[in-house]
């Protein structure tokens, strides 16, 4: 077999358990080299996690069903401030949270999907884009919810099973949120593997065909919409819970804007690709910015540049090049 | 006799001021085999989509099995046994080819509602899918991805699907068109080897085939049907020699 035919042969894995403990066991992995890295910037990392969750919240359903859109971050910010109040309000219990922001993201994520994915191309996106923007628009002007421009703050959750506090140095919220993070990608690779999942990966390369089997693709998409919203809710959860403030900078256009570079950068239609992508460009902000913080951007840019001149696919599609390259040298060998 | 199952009531089809599809009655029936044929742009693909429901006739009906389905969605015609192939191939490039057929299977047993299983590999499905690629002798190629495939291969993968559908109406859009003989005449058997009880109507260019395959034939010129009749008759026939066979025709009668 040719190294194309093995790349391509690794890239689309059937499901299976192996697949699920290798997702455990890369998380985990990540989990403790981040604190190893970064033991004193935890804050950094479970950013970037709650961050991770928006990323892979939007490859459900701009990698997996082609849906494009500019407004994701209208879930996840809705969501953290809905977790924020019900946490003001007196429901600090962190699990209870995350199940409230995992249902807010739900709700937002269907009311975006019955909208959005009515339309195709660009109607969708301008669609996407105006959702965004509304919500965005009404985050600044309920202030009484949202605290407006100055954001809503005090948020200080419980202790995690009633045992772990969240403490200064950010340990609990971060092991929290691998937790989490393991969880819910675990979860998704079940989901993206199922009849669903393939279904709307189906729908999204040929939609007119996915109708002569028989599909209802517009219910089809509004789900996968409301199983994103979800994951993003769930972000959003985790970046109130972490940070005990939300600001409008969770809810706009910017926060849509970056988390769609990310999933491109790192590859759109796979999780790992969105889990890689959102990994590296947060990373990669993150130690630039402190280098330069005059030119960071330029870099970032040109990072960018650099991947889609010469991995059009995302980060991701090198991965599969590489462990195709290592797997036919491992087999050349005696 | 019993009820048609596939019936076109004058339905007739227009883009702005063109009428593509002009009045075309017809009715299939239970087993029957056949072939629309007709010069390029006659309309043929158009009536097609009419009949599959990608687009609605601008006036009258297709009936399925006596019901009413013209104002029906694509899905539910799907749902009640009228599949279609594409005449350029339309797959789902991201998947695998076992992916695409399973998932044909798995629609139709309404199973891609499940979120969290994976039934694939569930015996009953898996019989299937194996079933309708081995028909095809596409088996060996299961697990590749259909960007791999060769345009023959496609064109077999394309038909695969149709038959993991279980249709009753099958629609075929020039199932050989552009194949390289040693698929295309797989794509024959598999047509040959269809079960007896479905009705098959296949827009087809080769003659040969048409002969070969057809029990009536249904010629379409300008949107209209000029013909419909027994395949011996067709060549006889004046306006359909002028329209279309021309010199097929001639050499026919010649040999």
């Amino acid at each position: 077999m040719t190294d194309r035919a093995m790349v391509d042969g690794v890239s689309p894995p059937r499901f299976s358990v192996p697949l699920e403990l290798r997702a455990v066991a890369i998380t985990l992995a990540l989990g403790v080299l981040g604190y190893t890295l970064f033991p004193d910037d935890l804050a950094f990392l479970t950013r970037l996690i709650s961050i991770t969750l928006l990323v892979l919240s939007l490859d459900l359903v701009t990698g997996y069903c082609g849906v494009a859109t500019l407004g994701h971050a209208a879930i996840y910010g809705v969501s953290a401030y809905v977790v924020g109040n019900a946490c003001l309000a007196g429901h600090s219990d962190p699990l209870l949270l995350l199940l409230v922001g995992a249902v807010a993201g739900a709700v937002m994520g269907l009311v975006s999907g019955v909208l959005v994915t009515r339309f195709k191309g660009l109607p969708q996106l301008v669609l996407s884009i105006a959702v965004g923007q509304l919500v965005a628009a009404l985050a600044n002007k309920l202030s009484s919810l949202t605290g407006g421009s100055d954001g809503l703050s005090g948020i200080s959750p419980g202790r995690v099973f009633g045992v772990y506090a969240f403490d200064m140095y950010g340990r609990t919220g971060y092991v929290f949120s691998v937790a989490v993070l393991m969880v819910v990608f675990v979860v998704l690779l079940r989901i993206v593997h199922s009849p669903f999942g393939l279904l709307c990966q189906a729908i999204k390369d040929d939609s007119l065909r996915a109708r002569m089997i028989g599909a209802r693709v517009y219910p089809r998409l509004v789900l996968m919409y409301g199983v994103s919203g979800v994951v993003g809710g769930i972000g959003g959860a985790l970046n109130a819970i972490n940070t005990g403030v939300v600001g409008l900078d969770s809810i706009g256009f910017e926060r849509s804007a970056e988390a769609l570079v990310m999933l491109v950068l790192g590859g759109a239609g796979s999780l790992w690709g969105a889990l890689i992508g959102s990994i590296v460009f947060q990373v990669f902000e993150h130690y630039v910015s402190a280098a330069n913080p005059f030119h960071w951007m330029t870099m970032v840019g040109a990072l960018l540049i650099a991947v889609v001149l010469f991995a059009p696919k995302g980060l991701v599609s090198l991965g599969g090049l590489l462990a195709g390259r290592t797997a036919s040298v491992m087999r050349r060998r005696p | 006799m019993s009820r048609p199952l596939l019936e076109l009531r004058n339905v007739s089809m227009s883009f702005g001021g063109m009428r593509v599809n002009d009045d075309i009655s017809f009715s299939i029936g239970k087993g029957e085999r056949v072939a629309l044929i007709g010069p390029n742009g006659a309309g043929k693909t158009t009536l097609v989509n009419v009949i599959s429901g990608d687009l609605t006739p601008s006036q009258g009906a297709v009936h399925l099995a006596g019901v009413d389905v013209t104002a029906l969605p694509i899905s539910d015609r799907v749902d009640a046994g009228l599949i279609r192939t594409f005449q350029i191939t339309r797959l789902f490039k991201s998947l695998t080819v076992a992916q695409n057929v399973a998932l044909a299977v798995m629609q139709r047993k309404g199973l891609t509602r499940s979120m969290f299983s994976c039934p694939m590999d569930r015996p009953d499905v898996r019989r299937e899918w194996e079933r309708a690629l081995g028909t095809l002798g596409i088996a060996h190629l299961a697990d590749r991805q259909v960007s791999q495939l060769a345009y023959g291969q496609q064109r077999l993968l394309d038909l695969a699907i149709g038959l993991a559908l279980e249709p009753k109406v099958l629609l075929l859009d020039e199932p050989a068109a552009g194949v390289p003989s040693e698929e295309s005449s797989k794509i024959i058997e598999a047509i040959d080897r269809l079960p007896s009880d479905i009705a098959v109507l296949m827009i087809e260019h080769d003659m040969d085939l048409v002969f070969k395959f057809a029990r009536r034939v249904l010629v379409l010129a300008n949107g209209k049907l000029i013909f419909q009749g027994d395949p011996a008759e067709v060549t006889h026939h004046q306006e359909v020699r002028r329209a279309y066979l021309g010199s097929y025709a001639d050499a026919r009668h010649a040999s």
